[in-house]
């Protein structure tokens, strides 16, 4: 919290939009260049310097292991990037999917994709990942399968409700007239006429994903050691804060904190320009 | 004077004032009356007694009662004018009260936490008012919810609150329009009972030219945020001066009165419509080059005052 | 209502059944998940735990079995602790519940404060309450934990690292669940008073002389009080969920760190009860925050 508390609030609107857009643009460049730019290797163990604070050598210092807190958090930028990605791909095809489905040929489909809907909100917040993950095992790819599972109901609810106004527009029933088949027209031009509204809710979702992931590698249930996910790097760094040593969990949870509060400075007007209603 | 408005003029962004130098006054136990289209400006007055006007409006003139300006006075003064000198009556009574308290409630609010009065006195005073506007029952009234009751019912819980704090002047806002005949015709009694009672001054505002020539003791005739005539009632009715007042009287039907409807034509002007001469020019069947170019001045005619270039002599 | 009540049932019904049918879709056999998983198990210990499940019945007579003897109390013994899951429920229950309380009166006072601040005062203020809880909202809450315990807990040592059992143990913790909330109560609690404050019976009010005061408490926040409470509600039963993750974060010995660590240990009766539990108390707060809505509003209420 110590450094986001002091981030500007709204009445410096323009300048948190371009200290959002450069913390981020920063944040991929050194998740792509990791290996050129880091100092160490994100798991070269040296016991020599455990606990190091921040230092020349060691520019934010180093965990138990001695292992560079900057080197890591660096080459955790590309896990801790990667996963939400995907996991929102799951969960876009999956709801896109599901909720072109329920809005084209409503009646019973419709009223499925609602019932099954509604027994996964009968879960809150992560517990049904949390099952998955009670199930399959402890993983990377078990917590984005998941998460991906768990976000698709809520892209299908509001893919559903694009798409029904979409499907009242008079082009949908040119097409048919012109003998186009249901596929064809779902696919063709249904879910392109959609891309906006729905691209915008992603980058709205992006954020909440990538905190949902930290969440489970915090916990222990996403990604495992070796990585250097920050989540798991927060885990791993918790015992350090009773010794004293602050830096394996802050520099860890600001990162988490600082993407996830920029993208969502971002998202929100993203979303407005993108046209997402009521998200 | 009871209520006297001087030159009040009141500006909120549009391209013409909401109101123009508006001047009337109430006397005690007199019924003064404000008719005019939707629009026209005649709640903006209403409110302005009470000193409830738009946010960044900008006002000028003054709004006296009982010698004070309201436009002027302190919020303490201000509270204590709304509490207990001036009460006011709204067009829909069911969106008048707080749907989620007690008829109870809302009667003896004022009288419990403006006036200061005891929980028990006030609940005495709210069910003697209720008898007073002729609610049957109305220990049960009390415990009930605005939505259990019906409109007309309503609207006497609201004449009954604007009585609790005993005012003197009653600032009736369309208080019937929005009932059925029956019931307008027992609120209007009800109005007329209590005001002739306790004495009150009321400015009785209402879009019915009829209604106004029968219910009030004198009568403006609004347009565009300008009053362009004020007559007693009688003489009014009977011999209508200003342009916009006869074709308000033409517009309605009357029974045994073979002359056709003619509606005023064109449509009441918006806030974005300015004008340099008289507002009712374009609307005007008799109108002239001078209408358009220069503002009217009231001048005396029947009794009273109309603007109307026509009058000039 | 006995519509709502019949939906409830059905949700509730289809979510046990997500809950115990997820035993079968793990692969291999269900003995071995059930057992924990292990690679070297005896024949024997297999048998003991086939019989224990009854694993040779019908999927549906077992389900059927299990839900039995949870509606009955009867969770099942822990792999684990080799306990009895509903005694392990109930004596984690009671610090899981204490962090649930404290958390509500924290975000709801805190909220709803910081909601009527910003209605009321509108402009700089509004517009800092918002930024604010927004960026607060932001902040994953095991950050927030990590942060609160580095700085309070360590640094300046005035609150208990770890461990639980006092109000002292539960002031971070709880501080961290209502950091997430006061966005959406704060929200939800300005936007119905601005709302309700355009309404034509504040004026009313206004014009008869009550004080600016009385009238949004009076009028203005007695007539949000709907979607504040139902906020507040659905927020309190979702944090349910969120103990898991604070309790992981503090070291908290209650309901949420039971189910943390029977994953990590591959117990799964635990894990299917607290997930229960959790999912039907969940159910149950969200139907009571509908059903108490006619006492807020008279208008929802049937006439007798
Ligand atoms: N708060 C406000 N801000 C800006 N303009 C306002 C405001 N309130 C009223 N007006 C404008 O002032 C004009 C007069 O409104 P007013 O309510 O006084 O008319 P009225 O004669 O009472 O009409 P009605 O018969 O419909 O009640 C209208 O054009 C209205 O749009
Ligand atoms: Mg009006």
């Amino acid at each position: 919290m110590t450094a986001v508390a002091t981030l500007p609030p709204s009445t410096a609107r323009p300048l948190g939009h371009h200290l959002a857009t450069a913390f981020l643009a920063v944040v991929v460049l050194a998740a792509l260049f990791a290996p050129l730019v880091a100092p160490y290797e994100p798991d070269a163990v040296d016991f020599a310097a455990t606990l190091a604070p921040v230092s020349p050598e060691h520019l934010l210092g180093a965990d138990q292991s001695g292992r560079d807190l900057l080197a890591r958090v660096l080459y955790g930028a590309r896990t801790s990037l990667v996963g939400p990605l995907l996991l929102l791909a799951i969960a876009s095809v999956l709801g896109v999917a599901l909720g072109t489905l329920a809005a084209w040929r409503r009646g019973w489909v419709d009223a499925v994709v609602g019932r099954v809907t509604d027994v996964m909100y009968a879960f809150p917040g992560l517990l049904f990942v949390v099952l998955v993950v009670a199930v399959f095992g402890n993983g990377m790819t078990t917590a984005v399968v998941a998460l991906g599972l768990a976000y698709a109901p809520t892209i299908a609810k509001y893919t559903r409700s694009v798409a029904v106004a979409e499907c009242g527009k008079p082009y949908i029933d040119a097409y048919r007239v012109q003998g186009m088949g249901g596929l064809a027209i779902c696919v063709r031009h249904l879910v392109p006429n959609m891309a906006r509204p729905i691209v915008g809710y992603l980058v709205v979702l992006f954020g909440e994903g990538l905190m949902s992931l930290a969440t489970l590698s915090f916990l222990g249930f996403g990604a495992q050691p070796p990585s250097s996910d920050w989540g798991l790097m927060v885990k791993e760094g918790q015992p350090a804060v009773v010794q004293g040593a602050f830096l394996p969990v802050l520099v860890p949870g600001a990162a988490i904190a600082l993407v996830v509060v920029s993208f969502n400075v971002l998202g929100v007007r993203f979303a407005d320009r993108l046209g997402v209603r009521g998200s | 004077m009871l209520l006297s408005v001087e030159e009040l003029t009141v500006e909120a962004g549009g391209r013409r004032p909401i109101l123009r130098e508006v001047s009337l006054t109430v006397g005690r136990g007199e019924i003064v009356g404000l008719v005019g289209e939707s629009g026209s400006g005649k709640s903006t007055i209403a409110r302005s007694v009470l000193r409830l006007l738009p946010q960044r409006a900008r006002v000028s003139g003054r709004v006296l009662v009982e010698g004070d300006d309201v436009l002027a006075m302190g919020p303490e003064a201000l509270r204590g004018l709304r509490s207990s000198t001036v009460s006011m009556i709204y067009q829909d009574p069911r969106s008048s009260l707080n749907p989620v308290r007690r008829i109870g409630d809302f009667l003896t609010e004022r009288m419990v936490h403006t006036l200061g009065r005891p929980k028990a006195q006030a609940r005495a005073t709210a069910l003697e008012l209720l008898a007073a506007v002729g609610m049957r029952d109305p220990e049960a009234r009390l415990r009930q919810y605005p939505h259990e009751l019906s409109g007309g019912m309503l609207q006497r819980v609201v004449v009954a609150a604007a009585l609790a704090a005993g005012p003197s002047l009653l600032l009736a806002d369309e208080a019937t329009s929005a009932l059925d005949v029956t019931t307008q015709a027992e609120t209007l009694a009800l109005l007329r009972r209590v005001q002739a009672e306790r004495g009150l001054g009321m400015l009785f505002i209402t879009h019915d030219l009829h209604l106004a020539a029968a219910f009030c003791d004198r009568v403006h005739v609004l347009y565009a945020g300008t009053i362009v005539e004020s007559r007693p009632a009688k003489e009014l009715f009977a011999d209508p001066r200003h342009p916009y007042t006869q074709g308000l009287l033409a517009c309605t039907p009357d029974l045994g009165d073979p002359r056709p409807i003619r509606p005023v034509p064109g449509r009441p002007p918006s806030l974005d419509d300015a004008f340099d001469g008289c507002p009712f020019a374009p609307r005007c069947p008799h109108a002239t080059g001078r209408c358009e170019s220069a503002r009217p001045e009231p001048v005396t005619a029947g009794g009273g005052a109309a603007a109307c270039h026509l009058l000039e002599p | 209502m006995a519509r709502k009540l019949a939906g409830l049932a059905v949700t509730l019904l289809a979510a046990s059944f997500v809950i115990f049918g997820a035993s079968y879709a793990a692969p291999g056999d269900p003995v071995t998940f059930l057992a924990g998983g292990k690679e070297n198990l005896t024949p024997e210990y297999l048998a003991a735990v086939r019989a224990q499940y009854h694993l040779d019945d019908p999927f549906l007579v077992q389900y059927g079995r299990w839900l039995g003897g949870a509606v009955s109390g009867d969770l099942g013994r822990s792999l684990q602790y080799n306990d009895q899951v509903a005694d392990l429920l109930a004596a984690r229950l009671p610090s899981t519940l204490a962090l649930v309380g404290c958390t509500a009166v924290l975000f709801t006072v805190l909220g709803v404060g910081l909601g009527v601040l910003a209605a009321v005062r509108g402009g700089r203020v509004d517009a800092a309450v918002v930024a604010g809880t927004t960026l607060a909202t932001s902040v994953p809450p095991f950050v927030v934990a990590t942060a609160l315990i580095s700085l309070f807990g360590v640094r300046l040592g005035w609150f208990p690292v770890m461990g639980g059992g006092s109000l002292w143990h539960l002031t971070l913790p709880a501080v961290t669940l209502a950091v997430g909330a006061l966005a959406v109560v704060s929200r939800v609690t300005r936007q119905s008073m601005i709302e309700q404050r355009e309404l034509d019976h504040v004026t009313v009010a206004r014009a008869s002389g009550l004080s600016e005061r009385l009238i949004v408490v009076r009028h203005v926040l007695r007539g949000a009080l709907g979607p504040i409470v139902t906020m507040c509600g659905l927020v309190t039963a979702g944090m349910l969920a969120g103990t898991v993750i604070v309790e992981a974060a503090f070291g908290l010995n209650g309901v949420g760190s039971l189910l943390v660590n029977a994953i990590n240990t591959h117990d799964f009766p635990v894990t299917q009860a607290v997930l229960l539990l959790m999912v039907t108390a969940y159910i149950l707060v969200t139907t009571l925050v509908e059903l108490v809505q006619p006492l807020i509003d008279p208008r929802a209420r049937r006439p007798a």
